[in-house]
């Protein structure tokens, strides 16, 4: 049956995996080829099989199978079809095969590389990324089942076991209790998998560097192989945050894009050391230097996202996104804590293999300034993880819990942003090696200068909020030299070449794609910076009870109330809806249908706010209240949140560029 | 390429120390604004009986209580957005939890015992979605002189009898 065929595909993935852990050791210390190249047929064979795992839940989920009791957790009847496949990663259990779905898919991935010029790295690659496979693998099978099935003993008691114990009887549901309908929304079906996704692809990267820490070959070789996977785990890692986001602002309508929840804060912080290691790892290329310190950015990163992965799912954090606490946490904090020392470990053995020949001798030089990157990304790091550790730490010591919210981490990490927007000014017109400062001074005064022209002339606008005007003047700096940047290499093209603008430009990116890849992401950085301005401190609202007819103004905004009407919807829900007229300038620009959704299993309300969205403000109209009368008013809450789609512009094209930067040349 | 410009590479201790310094004052400098922002936003996270026992002295301070709610006490008024409701008294304690059954027992008891002690609370703001008898609320704000509180952000969570992702809605007041 299926049940079996799912569960047993991953009790024999494991089982491979455990195996090619064994023939890859044993083929690389005895220098045994056929033993390496066995093992990596295993990994290969990895994804399929999960995969034959993965089809089985979706197909037990999709079917509605509420004998298995994942599938009565996560799904119910009138759910549809797309919101049950995405039960796959909903509840504990389905995530933890999804997680290894997509480890293996990476594990498969790497398996068909051309490895002729890395034989060494081979072995120790598959072994560290089928250890990882092995013990997520494990957690499903012995822990968090997502075959296991409900059973009835006969004095009524529930059991909940793989395989049917003596002396029961099936028990099958009539429904399922279904997903959460706040859950119900696009961002279900892509933010987990992308979050999920960039989280495992760090496998790599990180198998990688094992490789060259074991085999002693710590020159660049697995830098290069790893660069590329490294970005495109980075790309994932971004596009899940994004995402999440995204989701987060579409369902609240008043913002709360980014709530610093520790789940979060947690997802967000691998984030900021794999930012750190792309930026340190140009140093590594262009001087050798910092060696050492990218092994610790790899190392950090990975175990960093198995450590979020342990605070999200052990319970120990209270968070929208937290599962509950499980028998896996303790599991979890074991692994990390093995891997981690063993990691160091090796790094410690390899320490003097590592160290460069070349120093750091200015500290208005590109390396300094990429150094100073580093310093600041990981000071965030060193935030975020305090603000998710040090409520946990105070209540082991003081048994009096205390928690920090959005203030402290606004508060400690806006400096630090601000720095690092600074840099990105500055760092592009700086050199490698020796660098006096005079010309760097020269080169920066006039998009410095340039720059000042923005809060100056917002401030004969009206504007006197220092925090706006600070803000457009970085992203204005920064924005005036990246974009110089462009002009002069263009220009310099036409004039060698002869090649007209746009053309020089395409040529222009298409021959140093890290560099220009790189200022495009920074442009599209501070497009979200200008989205981010715009909603934080220009946000503006208002609330009315309205009849029929009446109206309210917000800004250049006016509202009108027109009709509201009631009814079923096929997916078992009761509607009510209101539709408003908007004028904007006393121009009329359309309609909008706020509403409320009653779900009748689980009863509860969701609210849906109505949105009119252009690229210089959202209007978000909520309907909070009404009465059950035809001339009854219906109460409404209108949030204007100015500039705010340049945050959903910017990290589109931010995910985009991400991916021309990370596209392979015609040649490799 | 990796420039192997040895007359760059004289060990100068003169600027490796500038470098040294150089880092250490940034790394200070995020110490204290890492102290500094922890001091001035961190709150205390309390259940409504220790809130009761800290009394007098816990008024007015910037605070995060977590109680039950009590469905029979909410009160809306859509024309001012004015949200009252109690809630009642939930255990921190992890072990009692246990003991008792889980955090849905608990939470059901809670409520079920009327004479438990509750504490009043008034937002303002529209009524969240999963505002209902027996969910498990996180509130931020202060206690006022009168006793009853005032909130400026609700958490709420969903009460599922499913003791897994239970999706929890957060609602920004003014």
């Amino acid at each position: 049956m299926i049940i079996h065929v799912g569960y047993f595909s991953l009790v024999l993935t494991f089982l491979i995996a455990l195996y090619g852990v064994g023939a890859a050791t044993y083929g690389a210390i005895r220098r045994k080829t056929q033993f390496v190249e066995s093992a990596r047929h295993a990994m290969l064979l990895t994804w399929p099989l999960v995969t034959l795992s993965v089809l089985a839940i979706v197909w037990l989920l999709v079917s509605g199978d509420f004998q298995v009791h994942y599938v009565y957790s996560t799904t119910s009847n009138d759910m549809p079809v797309y919101l049950k496949i995405t039960a796959l990663w909903g509840g504990q259990a389905g995530s933890l095969v999804f997680w290894s779905w997509l480890m293996a898919a990476f594990a498969s991935a790497v398996s068909l590389r051309k490895w002729d010029h890395n034989r060494e790295l081979l072995p120790w690659v598959v072994v560290v990324i089928m250890v990882n496979l092995a013990f997520f693998l494990s957690l499903a099978i012995f822990f968090e089942n997502p075959f296991a099935r409900l059973w009835k003993t006969l004095d009524g008691e529930q059991i909940t076991a793989m395989f049917q114990p003596r002396g029961t009887i099936p028990l099958v549901p009539v429904d399922g209790r279904g997903l959460n309908p706040l859950l119900r929304h696009l961002g279900m079906i892509v933010h987990p998998p992308m979050q999920y996704l960039g989280f495992v692809s760090f496998v790599i990267p990180y198998a990688l560097a094992m490789g060259a820490l074991i085999t002693g070959r710590t020159d660049d070789h697995w830098l290069r192989v790893g660069r590329r996977w490294t970005i495109v785990a980075w790309l994932f890692l971004s596009a899940g945050l994004l995402l999440g986001s995204w989701w987060a602002y579409d369902v609240l309508g008043w913002g709360g894009y980014w709530g610093w929840d520790p789940v979060e804060v947690s997802a967000l912080i691998p984030w900021l050391s794999a930012t750190a290691f792309i930026h340190s790892v140009m140093i590594h290329e262009k001087r050798g230097m910092l060696k050492q310190w990218n092994m610790v950015l790899v190392i950090l990163t990975y175990s960093l996202v198995i450590f979020g992965t342990f605070l999200s799912r052990s319970g120990v954090l209270m968070s929208v996104h937290a599962f509950a606490e499980s028998a896996i946490g303790p599991m979890l904090l074991i692994f990390i804590g093995i891997s981690f020392v063993g990691s160091f470990i090796l790094l410690i053995w390899r320490w003097e293999k590592l160290k460069s020949k070349n120093q750091l001798n200015s500290m208005l030089s590109r390396e300094a300034l990429l150094l100073l990157n580093n310093l600041l990304l990981i000071g965030i790091l060193v935030v975020c993880a305090w603000g998710i550790l040090f409520p946990l730490i105070s209540e082991l010591i003081t048994s009096q819990k205390v928690t920090v919210g959005p203030p402290f981490y606004e508060r400690a990490v806006a400096p630090l942003g601000i720095g690092l927007l600074i840099l990105m000014a500055v760092a592009p017109l700086s050199t490698y090696g020796h660098t006096w400062w005079k010309p760097l001074v020269k080169a920066l005064l006039k998009p410095f200068g340039a720059s000042l022209l923005v809060p100056l002339i917002l401030t004969l606008r009206g504007i006197t909020n220092l925090g706006a005007l600070l803000g457009f003047w970085v992203v204005a700096f920064v924005a005036l030299v990246t974009l110089n940047e462009f002009w002069r290499g263009a220009m310099v093209r036409r004039r060698r070449h002869g090649e007209i603008i746009p053309l020089a430009l395409w040529r222009l990116m298409r021959r140093n794609r890290q560099r220009y890849g790189g200022y495009v992401i920074h442009l599209c950085t501070v497009m979200m910076v200008v989205g981010i301005i715009g909603i934080e401190i220009f946000q503006t609202e208002t609330q009315a009870t309205l009849v029929w007819g009446e109206q309210l103004t917000l800004g250049r905004y006016v509202m009108i109330y027109e009709s509201m009407d009631q009814f079923d919807s096929p997916d078992g829900r009761f509607v009510i809806r209101a539709v408003v007229s908007v004028y904007r300038d006393g121009k009329y620009v359309g309609e909008l249908y706020p509403r409320q959704d009653y779900y009748y299993a689980p009863e509860m309300a969701v609210s849906i706010p109505g949105v009119r969205s252009t690229l210089e403000d959202d209007l978000s109209v909520m309907l909070v209240g009404w009465e059950p009368t035809p001339t009854g008013g219906a109460t409404f809450k209108v949030f204007l949140n100015p500039l705010v789609n340049f945050i959903w512009l910017g990290g589109l094209l931010f995910i985009l560029g991400t991916l021309a930067a990370a596209w392979p040349d015609r040649k490799s | 390429m990796s420039s192997d410009d040895m007359s760059d590479s004289v060990d100068d201790p003169g600027s490796r120390a500038k470098f040294m310094i150089g880092g250490i004052m940034i790394a200070a400098a995020i110490v204290y604004l890492i102290a500094a922002s922890t001091k001035a936003t961190t709150q205390y996270y309390m259940t409504i009986d220790e809130l009761f026992a800290k009394g007098e002295a816990i008024v007015d301070r910037d605070i995060k209580i977590s109680g039950v709610i009590r469905g029979d006490t909410i009160e809306y008024d859509a024309q001012t957005l004015t949200l009252r409701f109690a809630v009642a008294n939930l255990p921190a304690d992890l072990d009692r939890i246990q003991k008792a059954g889980g955090i849905m027992e608990v939470q059901q008891q809670a409520i079920a015992d009327s004479n438990a002690s509750r504490l009043e609370v008034v937002y303002i703001g529209p009524r969240p979605d999963l505002l209902r008898h027996g969910a498990q609320a996180i509130i931020t704000g202060r206690l006022g002189e009168d006793g009853v509180f005032y909130a400026d952000e609700l958490l709420l969570k969903c009460p599922t009898r499913y003791e897994a992702e239970s999706p929890v809605q957060a609602a920004e007041g003014k």
